[in-house]
C-alpha cells in the first residue's frame, strides 16, 4: 500500500474555529494508507511548504493530501512543492475541507465529522492514484484578429511588429471601427481620424498582416496553440485585386442609401467604402440596395468601371488557416435610442444619440463640421446633453457605467461652444466620472473657459414644442426644477457588446456576463485573458472603455501571444479520458457524446482512440462508455466507488 | 365571461357618470359584472405608502369578498381603488406571516385567503380582454372624426409592479380608442401627475398642472381629454373653471370618462351620463360631431 501524508491546514481560524482539528488529527492517523499525519497553522505559507516537503523525504511518503481550502486556490502550489522533492505532482491531492466544511457549518461536531469523511475519501483517492506527465504540444506562431477597430489595429500591430503573422479579421469593408466615426478625442482634442488612419495604413500595409475585411469567423476548432478557423469573406461583387480604388464605380451608382458610417445623417451610394480613408480604399456592392440586385437592369458600375472590376457573380469565399492565438476586439455599439422613448428618442428628430453628434462635430461628417440639428438645418443655440441614458439603471436597462460617457460629453459641449460661440451647452448628469490623466482639468475647463452648465440631476421628459424640444429635469443642487426649450438633445447612451457577440462567445467557447460582454479570467489579474487559453480580449467588446484603456488592454493581448509565440511547445493537462483497449468493443457511444472530438475509432483494431491534446477530461465518454473502457486518468470509476465508500462508511 | 365588481365610493357618488357608462358600455360588449354583495372602503392609496399591516385590512376585507364570490376577476373602475387593492395583493402575497397576522385582526371573515386568489382588473385591461375587434364592431358612430387627447394619470401606471402599461410611454388608451374609431392626439403630459390631494392644501399646485396639461391637450388639437381616475378628473375638469375665471384667455377643454366617450360612440341611450356633473360642458362638442 501507498504511504499517504496527511497535511491538515488551520487556514487561521478559518477552518480551525468550525473544525476540531486536534480530534481530527488522532481520529484519522490510523486510517488505512495514512502513514503520516500534521497539522499546522498556515499549510500554504512558506515554513508550511518546507513541512510539506521535509515530511515527504523523511517519512518517504508516496502520495500528500493537503486538507485545507479549494483546489482552485493552492492545487497549484502544493503540487510546484511537491515535484521540488521528486513527486510526481499528481501525487498531491487536495481535501477541500474549508468551502465545502468550515465555512458553511456552524455545528463543530458535525463539521468535524464531515471533515474527517473528506479527507477520508481523498486519501482513498490518492492511494490510487498514478503518476502522469503532461502531454507536450507545438504552438503555430500565427494570430488571429477580430476586429479591425483600434483594439484590434493595435493588437495585430504589436504581434506583427514582432516578427509573428497575424489575420486581422473585420465585418465591414474597412477597418477603423468606432474610433474611425469620432471627431476630436479627449482630453488632448486631437483629430481622431488624424491619429487613427496611420495605424489603419500601417496595419494595410504591414508584411506580416493579412487584412480580411467584409469577413467574419465562420467556425473553428482546435485549442489553445493550435487552432483551426475558417473565416468567410461575404460576397463583395468588386474583384479587389483587379480593383485601384479609382471610385468612377461609387461617383457614377445612382442608388443613394443612409449612410451607417454618419449615422444615418449622410447619404452613401450602393457601391461604397464606408468612408474616404477606408483601409482597404476599395469598394463593395451592398446588395440589399442595389437597382441591380433588385430589379436586374443598371450595371452602370460595371460599364464605367475601366479595370473589369465589377464582378455581379461573385459569392462568398471561404479560407482555412491555422493560428495558436486569438483576440477578440469586437468592439461596442450604441443602445439605439428608440429604448428611451420618454425621452423622444426615435420619435423627436433632433433627440440624437453621442455617435451621431461626433458625425455632425466631424470635419468629415454631413455638415463639414458645422453643427447643424438633423431636423431643419438649423445651429442649434441651446444644446442639452443628458448623460447616464440607459446606463447605471439596474430596473430599466443596464445597471453598469458606460464609462466613456462623462468624458465624451465634456468634449461634446466644448467642442459645440468652439463652433457656436453665443451657443449655449447644458449638460444633466448623476456623477461626473473623470477617473484619468488629464481628465480632470478637461472637466474644469469646460465649466470655467467654456461656460459648459452642468446640472446635477435626471430628466424626466422630453418633448417637442413647436421647434423647440422642451427638456424637463430637476437641478438637486438648488432643488429646483428646470426646463429648458432646447435646439437638439443628445442622449449620452449606453453602450452594448456589438451585435452578433453571443453567436461568436458560443463559436469561441468563451462566457459572457449577464450584461452581455465578454468575460475576463480574472477581474484583477487576468484581464485580458478569457477562460478558455489561447484566445484573449480587448476593448470595449470585455467592457465600457475609452481609447486609451483599449489600446493599452490591447497591447497588453499582443504581450500574452508573444507569450505564448516564445515557448518550444506547450503543455498539456495529463488529465485525460483513455482507452482500455481490452475493454473497448468499439460501439463509438463515446464519439457521439465527445465535444471536443477527440475521440475517432481505429477500424484495423477495432477500438477507439483518443486525441490526448483534444481531449479536455470533461468526462462525458466516461460516462456514456457501457463497458468501463473510458476511464479518466486518476479518476477511475475504482477511485470513485472507494471515495464514495469511504465517505458513506460508519 | 362573469367577473365581480367593487365600486368605490366615489363612483357611487361624484363619479355617477363613470360607473354607469363603464357598467352600459362592458354589458353592451356581452361581460355581465356582479357588485360585490358587501365592500369597504378600499383604503385609499396612500394606505400603502407605510409599511403597515394594518392598513392593508381594509383592502383585504375586500378581496376576501371577491373570493367568496367566487370569481376570479375583480374589476375596480375606480384607479385609485385598483391601485390600492394590488398593491395590496403585491404586499401580502408569498408572506404566509402577513396573512396570518392580518387574519387575527378579521373575525367577520372565515374564508381564508392568501393573496394569489384574485385578480384586480382595471377596465382598459379587461375591454383589450373582451377583444378590440369587438369593440370595433360594437361601434356605430364610426364617422364622428373625434380627436382625442388620452391622459393617464398615475394610478394605473405606477409603481411599476401594478403598471398596466409602460409608465413612461403607455399606449393602451390610443389603442382602444384608434379601434373605436378615433383620432389619437399624442400630448406629452399624458403621463404628467395631475396634483392630486394637493388640490386641498395648495390648490395653486394643482392649477399650474391643470393649466399646463389642458394647454397641452389643446394646442396639439384634442376635441375632447378622456380619462379614468375620478379625482384626475376633478382637478381637470373643475379646476379649469377656477382657470378660466382668473385668465380668460385659457382655453378649456371637455373632459370625459373614456367609457362616457365609448358609450356615446356605441350609441347607447345618452341618460346614462349626466351631464350636469361636468363642469366643462361636453355637449357643445359632443353635438357638434354628432354624438348628442
Amino acid at each position: 500500500m501507498k504511504k499517504i501524508g496527511v497535511f491538515v491546514c488551520h487556514c487561521g481560524i478559518n477552518i480551525a474555529s468550525t473544525v476540531d482539528i486536534p480530534k481530527l488529527v488522532e481520529d484519522l492517523k490510523n486510517y488505512p494508507g495514512v502513514a503520516y499525519i500534521q497539522d499546522y497553522k498556515y499549510m500554504c505559507s512558506d515554513p508550511g511548504q518546507t513541512l510539506v516537503k521535509e515530511k515527504i523525504k523523511s517519512e518517504k511518503l508516496d502520495a500528500i493530501v493537503v486538507a485545507a481550502c479549494s483546489p482552485t486556490l493552492h492545487e497549484n502550489t502544493f503540487r510546484m512543492a511537491v515535484q521540488t522533492v521528486d513527486m510526481n505532482p499528481y501525487n498531491c491531492e487536495i481535501a477541500n475541507i474549508r468551502e465545502q466544511c468550515s465555512w458553511v457549518h456552524k455545528n463543530i461536531t458535525e463539521a468535524t465529522e464531515k471533515a474527517k469523511r473528506i479527507i477520508k475519501s481523498v486519501v482513498e483517492k490518492a492511494l490510487l492514484d498514478e503518476d502522469l506527465e503532461p502531454v507536450k504540444v507545438p504552438v503555430t506562431r500565427k494570430a488571429l484578429v477580430l476586429g479591425g477597430g483600434i483594439a484590434g489595429i493595435q493588437s495585430a500591430l504589436s504581434i506583427a511588429n514582432s516578427g509573428y503573422d497575424v489575420i486581422l479579421v473585420e465585418r465591414q469593408s474597412s477597418i477603423g471601427g468606432r474610433m474611425a466615426q469620432l471627431s476630436e478625442t479627449f482630453p488632448t482634442l486631437d483629430c481622431s481620424q488624424c491619429i487613427l488612419t496611420p495605424k489603419m495604413v500601417d496595419a494595410g500595409q504591414h508584411e506580416n498582416i493579412r487584412l480580411m475585411t467584409y469577413s467574419e469567423l465562420e467556425d473553428i476548432s482546435g485549442f489553445v496553440g493550435n487552432f483551426k478557423v475558417k473565416i468567410k469573406q461575404k460576397a463583395k461583387y468588386v474583384n479587389w485585386d483587379k480593383c485601384t480604388g479609382c471610385g468612377l464605380c461609387i461617383e457614377k451608382c445612382p442608388k443613394k442609401v443612409p449612410s451607417e458610417f454618419d449615422q444615418g445623417l449622410g447619404k452613401r451610394k450602393a457601391v461604397y467604402t464606408p468612408f474616404p480613408q477606408a483601409v482597404p480604399n476599395k469598394p463593395v456592392i451592398d446588395c440589399e440596395n442595389c437597382t441591380y440586385f433588385k430589379t436586374g437592369k443598371c450595371r452602370l458600375c460595371e460599364k464605367v468601371c475601366p479595370f473589369d472590376a465589377i464582378d455581379f457573380n461573385e459569392t462568398e469565399s471561404f479560407i482555412e488557416e491555422e493560428v495558436g492565438a486569438i483576440v477578440v476586439a469586437t468592439g461596442y455599439d450604441v443602445y439605439p435610442v428608440l429604448n428611451m422613448s420618454e425621452y423622444g428618442g426615435g420619435k423627436i428628430p433632433d433627440v440624437i444619440d453621442g455617435l451621431t453628434f461626433e458625425r455632425i462635430l466631424s470635419a468629415s461628417g454631413p455638415s463639414g463640421g458645422e453643427v447643424r440639428r438633423p431636423s431643419d438645418g438649423k445651429i442649434p443655440k441651446e444644446i442639452v446633453f443628458i448623460k447616464c441614458v440607459g446606463s447605471r439603471d439596474p430596473e430599466n436597462h443596464y445597471p453598469y457605467c458606460s464609462k466613456i460617457c462623462c468624458m465624451y460629453t465634456t468634449k461634446h459641449a466644448m467642442l459645440y461652444k468652439h463652433r457656436v460661440h453665443d451657443g449655449q451647452p447644458y449638460i444633466f448628469y448623476m456623477d461626473v466620472r473623470a477617473g484619468g490623466k488629464g481628465y480632470e482639468e478637461f472637466y474644469q475647463r469646460a465649466q470655467e473657459e467654456d461656460k459648459v452648465v452642468f446640472l446635477r440631476g435626471k430628466v424626466s421628459k422630453v418633448y417637442q414644442d413647436d421647434d423647440k424640444v422642451v427638456v424637463c429635469g430637476i437641478d438637486t443642487l438648488s432643488g429646483s426644477n428646470v426646463e429648458i426649450r432646447a435646439d437638439l438633445v443628445v442622449l449620452a447612451m449606453a453602450i452594448r457588446p456589438s451585435k452578433g457577440i453571443e453567436e461568436l462567445a458560443q463559436l469561441l467557447k468563451i462566457s459572457i456576463d449577464q450584461n452581455g460582454f465578454l468575460t475576463e479570467a480574472h477581474p484583477k489579474l487576468r484581464p485580458v485573458e478569457s477562460l478558455s487559453a489561447g484566445i484573449y480580449l480587448a476593448g470595449c467588446a470585455q467592457a465600457p472603455k475609452d481609447i486609451p484603456d483599449t489600446v493599452a488592454q490591447a497591447t497588453a493581448t499582443a504581450a500574452m501571444v508573444l507569450n505564448l509565440f516564445s515557448r518550444e511547445y506547450l503543455l498539456h493537462e495529463p488529465i485525460i479520458t483513455g482507452v482500455d483497449e481490452e475493454l473497448c468493443s468499439g460501439c463509438g457511444l463515446c464519439i457521439a457524446v465527445c465535444p471536443y472530438d477527440a475521440r475517432k475509432t481505429n477500424r484495423e483494431k477495432g477500438v477507439v482512440e483518443v486525441n490526448e491534446i483534444l481531449c479536455e477530461a470533461c468526462g462525458a465518454c466516461a460516462a456514456a462508455c457501457p463497458s468501463g473502457a473510458a476511464q479518466q486518468r486518476n479518476f477511475t470509476d475504482t477511485q470513485f466507488s472507494n471515495m464514495v465508500k469511504a465517505i458513506l462508511a460508519e | 365571461m362573469q367577473l365581480s365588481y367593487y365600486p368605490g365610493c366615489t363612483l357611487k357618488t361624484d363619479a355617477k357618470n363613470f360607473e354607469k357608462s363603464a357598467l352600459a358600455v362592458l354589458e353592451h360588449l356581452g361581460v355581465s359584472v356582479d357588485e360585490l354583495a358587501d365592500w369597504y372602503c378600499c383604503g385609499v392609496c396612500f394606505s400603502q405608502t407605510r409599511d403597515n399591516l394594518m392598513q392593508q385590512i381594509a383592502p383585504v376585507r375586500t378581496l376576501v369578498k371577491a373570493k367568496e364570490s367566487g370569481n376570479r376577476q375583480l374589476l375596480a373602475l375606480c384607479t385609485m381603488c385598483y391601485n390600492t387593492l394590488k398593491r395590496s395583493i403585491e404586499f401580502i402575497k408569498d408572506d404566509a406571516e402577513k396573512m396570518e397576522t392580518i387574519h387575527q385582526f378579521m373575525d367577520l371573515e372565515t374564508t381564508q385567503f392568501y393573496g394569489n386568489e384574485v385578480d384586480v382588473v382595471d377596465i382598459l385591461t379587461l375591454i383589450k380582454q373582451i377583444g378590440l375587434e369587438k369593440l370595433k364592431n360594437s361601434i356605430v358612430k364610426t364617422d364622428a372624426g373625434l380627436k382625442i387627447a388620452s391622459y393617464y394619470g398615475c394610478m394605473l401606471l405606477r409603481p411599476k409592479e401594478i403598471a398596466i402599461d409602460s409608465p413612461d410611454d403607455p399606449v393602451i388608451m390610443e389603442e382602444i380608442l384608434a379601434s373605436a374609431g378615433c383620432e389619437n392626439v399624442y400630448f406629452p403630459f399624458r403621463t404628467e401627475c395631475c396634483g392630486s390631494y394637493q388640490i386641498v392644501n395648495e390648490p395653486e399646485i394643482v392649477k399650474d398642472r391643470t393649466r399646463k396639461i389642458v394647454g397641452s391637450a389643446v394646442k396639439n388639437g384634442a376635441d375632447l381629454m378622456v380619462m379614468l381616475c375620478p379625482l384626475c378628473y376633478f382637478n381637470l375638469d373643475e379646476i379649469q373653471q377656477d382657470i378660466q375665471k382668473e385668465d380668460k384667455s385659457f382655453q378649456t377643454i371637455p373632459v370625459l370618462y373614456i367609457t362616457q366617450l365609448l358609450a356615446l360612440l356605441m350609441g347607447l341611450k345618452p341618460d346614462i351620463h349626466d351631464f350636469s356633473l361636468h363642469s366643462i360642458d361636453p355637449r357643445p362638442v359632443l353635438k357638434m360631431k354628432g354624438l348628442l
